[in-house]
């Protein structure tokens, strides 16, 4: 393809996404809550503002739209006391949340793919139930809460994507990525109006059509049985944006356009013979995907097959990149897993552990409710006690009597525990000069910590590195189920690059200690490297690069241990652990259970 | 708020329903963990099985969920039971057997119960206000997303579970009160695992997993369809098959007392916990009564082995000392010993 045609290739898929785009906004306005959402792919900056102004436009005015602020407090979220109204009034007052307050509206998640574990579950709950209950601060309401949700998902690169706890029930996705601003000028404009709720029940959908789009999810590598209920929903809707009563082919690939091609995990192979330059090979699927694969028995093989090549149609250029990137990227599940990481930033601040008497203006957050509460007993009595002493002296003090009398005494500040999460980090030698069965023992010590110390809310990770390169099989986490996965499938053989390995190391422990947590670092090498940090093989340039990043790591004062795999205790190890500043164990005989056991008297 | 989408409309997930169905016929079995994928009708099942559990009689406006013949002492401040008159019998009331949520956003004084703020700032008495746990009394707290429960209420709730009462002692209030209740779980062990001792509390545990043939995937999405289109025409059309579980459930609880589990049955639930290495003899009181209980659902009078071995999994799935060594999944590893002890047929006893 010449440049121009490739320029031309390009131009054409980003008016047909801005089509879409704007399709989905009128799909989203027809009834924002029943289809849950959509998920907006791409950066901040005029076509997502232009895309914004055209779904705000179609909306009611008189719909209530609120932002959540990517910090929101998990109070002002789901509402709960409304701490000033009642001291004022003396009586409980509840407060609104911001789901509450967005009922019958549409609530806006800037950066939704930063957005924490209990921003996300608080929001998905709604979104099921419709209701948000609060029981907080002594405050017990169910308040309704019936929203659609425009999620932004600014993640570029390497960022994890919009988590699937709030994505899943999502109906639709738009990507606004690479769109020239222009392309929003000559696009469609929308056609939008409001319809009663009724009309998508009257439009009839045939069995077939609903098997098609099951079908086609599954050859998409999509598990959710969320995503074809989605689609099934959507072609309704398009039907009715068209004044149809029974759903057409056109429906449907709207819907599959909206709903499933943008979930895709993999894309079908194309048998069809005329296969242009669309991809033929599915990029590799995990073995549940596989096995889904083959119970796919469509009872209408013509209609999946129009839909399909309907929706290769629409596949923008470059999927296969992204589905490669992205099953790449489950594959080491991505440094900063949502939950995981928000959970230990929850606990970087330590878990609330109660209040206690003290003066907030040593240091300490008050804590307003549990120092009303201490106060509150003690109103009555208090009360009494002004009134006698104004009595007694004759004062010519007008101040207004406080509603509620604190004393110094009242004053509860919050405490917090602080629990340091240690994470333990295994550089493992896999290449040929280690054996290989070090490397299942290596495993089986990384389960058995990993079982022992998730009771304690520690974290494992793994480094494997051979050949050219190190890579992150496991990053920090406490999840056994995650672990076994990765840990199945970790080949051996191969130079050993010690350098690489070294600096890939240094790199996760220093993000570890960024997060709050305690990293150490466990080595599982004979030290006999010879790949150099450019990936070449040589080992006096392989030996000095090794050293060089181990004394780099000395710098980063992280605590390290190097177990000598190798039959007998060589000075490669030695030298490259005393480099480090580590502790040197040569363990030629280190099965599972004596290597975690050594690990863990070494890390105290 | 919507109407929750019927019990016996949820396609497939038989192990869910069972162990649902199980726990609400004999509550001492001791909760349910639903462990699994997302978007498998978890929440939906929880929520529908509170419209099938037969209502259940108690102190008309008792916070605490009093039965008639234990109306509240004084000491808790309960006014419905305070001002009762001589008899609590006649103020006994049908009530809907609670299904309490537990939000993740909950704050531990909402769900132990607290100083009620309102008195305090008006009368400036000090009366408790009781939470969640006293209002789960006599039914089921349900917790979405159980494994991203904070740490203190998972601390809370061991401890009420374990001793089926709440004790408080804040505020200048000190109150105890009867908490038992079926401690229902679910969520997704991806996103974290769950703490060994609250795992451990859960009587059963069942795994879900998305249907991957397209035949129930089709009938999932059809049937979700039908609902969401109205609601309320596809509840009425499933309200037969309803009513037959909810008669299936009274009919079992009736039995229950009746059944009896034969000192065989008993051995080999025995042996099957020795086999797999279970802690403790949770295990096997567990299984016992599971058991039990789905020989009540099933119409019989007596546990045999085909009881056992349908509640073997649920049972002891949690409950296995871990070999992280062994790739195996845990309820593979109970259906080898469930084999290597009843053999293939299984009918060994009922001959």
């Amino acid at each position: 393809m010449t440049a121009a045609a490739l320029d031309r290739h390009h131009l054409e898929s980003a008016i047909a996404r801005w089509d879409d785009a704007v399709l989905a906004a009128s799909l989203f306005a027809l009834a924002p809550s029943r289809c849950g959402g959509i998920i907006v792919r791409g950066q901040s900056g005029p076509v997502r503002d232009r895309w914004f102004a055209l779904l705000s436009g179609s909306i009611d005015d008189a719909m209530p739209r609120r932002r959540v602020p990517i910090d929101v407090s998990e109070g002002r979220l789901i509402g709960g006391l409304d701490l000033a109204a009642t001291l004022v009034n003396g009586r409980t007052i509840a407060e609104h949340g911001l789901l509450a307050e967005t009922n019958g509206g549409i609530l806006i998640l800037p950066s939704a793919e930063r957005a924490g574990a209990t921003t996300l579950s608080a929001i998905a709950g709604a979104l099921d139930d419709a209701v948000v209950r609060v029981e907080r601060d002594g405050v017990t309401a169910t308040n309704a809460a019936e929203f659609g949700v425009i999620a932004f998902d600014e993640s570029r690169g390497d960022d994890a994507p919009v988590a699937s706890l709030l994505g899943d029930r999502l109906a639709m996705v738009v990507d606004l990525d690479a769109i020239p601003f222009s392309v929003t000028d000559s696009g469609t404009n929308p056609t939008f109006h409001r319809i009663a709720r009724g009309a998508f029940g009257t439009v009839t959908i045939q069995d077939a059509e609903i098997e098609a789009l099951c079908a086609l999810s599954i050859a998409f590598g999509i598990a959710s049985l969320r995503a074809p209920i989605h689609a099934v929903y959507i072609a309704r809707a398009f039907a009715v944006l068209n004044d149809r009563t029974a759903v057409d082919r056109e429906d449907l690939e709207a819907a599959v356009r909206l709903v499933l091609v943008p979930r895709a995990t993999q894309v079908p192979a194309d048998d069809s013979a005329d296969a242009q330059q669309e991809p033929s090979t599915p990029p590799p699927a995990d073995g549940a995907q596989a096995s889904s694969d083959d119970n796919v028995q469509p009872e209408e093989p013509e209609l999946q097959e129009l839909l399909l090549a309907a929706a290769r149609a629409a596949l923008p250029p470059g999927l296969l990149e992204n589905l490669q990137r992205s099953a790449a990227l489950r594959k080491a599940k991505a440094k900063s897993g949502h939950s995981g990481a928000v959970k230990s930033a929850r606990h970087r601040r330590g878990r609330r552990d109660g209040s206690r008497r003290g003066d907030p203006r040593s240091g300490g957050t008050l804590d307003l409710l549990e120092t009303v509460r201490a106060a509150a007993p003690w109103q009555a009595v208090r009360k009494r006690d002004r009134q006698n002493r104004q009595s007694w002296v004759a004062s010519t003090d007008t101040a207004p009597v406080p509603r509620l009398e604190v004393r110094r005494d009242d004053f509860r500040i919050r405490r917090f525990k602080h629990q340091s999460e240690t994470a333990t980090i295994f550089v493992v030698d896999a290449s040929g000069s280690s054996a290989l069965h070090r490397l299942a023992e290596a495993k089986g010590a990384v389960e058995l910590l990993l079982a022992d110390c998730y009771a304690r809310r520690d974290q494992v990770a793994l480094i494997a590195f051979r050949g050219k390169r190190a890579d992150l099989l496991l990053p920090p986490t406490r999840s056994l189920v995650r672990a076994k996965r990765s840990l199945a499938g970790l080949p051996g053989g191969g130079g050993t690059p010690l350098a690489i390995a070294t600096d890939e190391a240094r790199a996760l422990g220093r993000s570890v200690l960024l997060k709050g947590q305690t990293p150490t670092l466990v080595f599982l090498t004979d030290g006999r490297a010879n790949i150099n940090r450019e990936g070449l093989a040589g080992r006096p340039a392989a030996i000095s690069d090794a050293l060089a990043a181990a004394r780099a790591l000395k710098a980063e004062g992280i605590p390290s241990i190097v177990i000598d795999t190798s039959t007998h205790a060589g000075l490669e190890s030695r030298t490259f652990a005393g480099a480090m500043g580590a502790t040197y164990l040569p363990l030629p005989h280190a099965d599972a259970v004596s290597l975690s056991s050594a690990v863990r008297h070494a890390s105290g | 708020m919507p109407k929750a989408f019927p019990f016996s409309a949820i396609v497939g997930q038989d192990n869910m329903k069972l162990s649902l169905l199980i726990a609400a016929i004999d509550p001492t079995v001791g909760g349910v963990l639903v462990f699994g994928d997302r978007g498998t009708g978890k929440s939906t099942a929880v929520r529908a099985l509170a419209s099938l559990l037969p209502p259940m009689l108690a102190i008309g406006g008792c916070a605490f969920n009093s039965e008639p013949e234990s109306p509240c002492p004084p000491s808790r401040g309960c006014k419905a039971c305070g001002t009762l008159a001589e008899a609590p019998s006649e103020a006994a009331q049908r009530m809907a057997v609670p299904v309490v949520d537990l939000p993740l956003g909950a704050t531990e004084d909402r769900v132990v119960g607290a100083l009620n703020l309102e008195h305090v700032l008006t009368s400036g008495a000090k009366v408790f206000d009781p939470g969640l746990l006293a209002r789960a009394h006599r039914g089921f707290l349900y917790i979405d997303e159980v494994n991203l429960l904070e740490d203190h209420l998972v601390d809370v709730l061991l401890d009420v579970a374990a001793s089926g009462e709440n004790i408080v002692e804040r505020d200048g209030i000190s109150v105890r009160h009867p908490a038992r209740f079926v401690l229902v779980g679910s969520g997704n062990p991806e996103e974290g695992e769950l703490r060994p001792q609250l795992l451990d509390r859960f009587g059963l545990s069942v795994e879900v997993r998305t249907p991957d043939d397209i035949k129930t995937r089709v009938e999932v999405i059809r049937r979700r369809d039908a609902y969401d289109r109205d609601p309320d025409a596809f509840i009425a059309a499933w309200s037969g098959k309803e009513a037959e579980i909810r008669d299936q459930i009274s009919a079992a609880r009736n039995r229950l007392a009746e059944v009896v589990v034969p000192d065989h049955a008993l051995e080999r639930a025995t042996s099957l916990c020795l086999e797999i290495g279970t802690d403790g003899l949770r295990g096997e009181l567990t299984m016992m009564r599971a058991a039990r209980a789905l020989a009540a659902l099933e119409g019989d009078f007596e546990v045999g082995d085909s009881q056992l071995r349908k509640v073997a999994p649920m049972v002891l799935g949690h409950r296995l000392r871990r070999n992280p060594l062994d790739e195996a999944t845990a309820s593979v590893r109970v259906e080898r010993a469930v084999h290597e002890l009843f053999g293939t047929s299984g009918e060994r006893h009922m001959a």
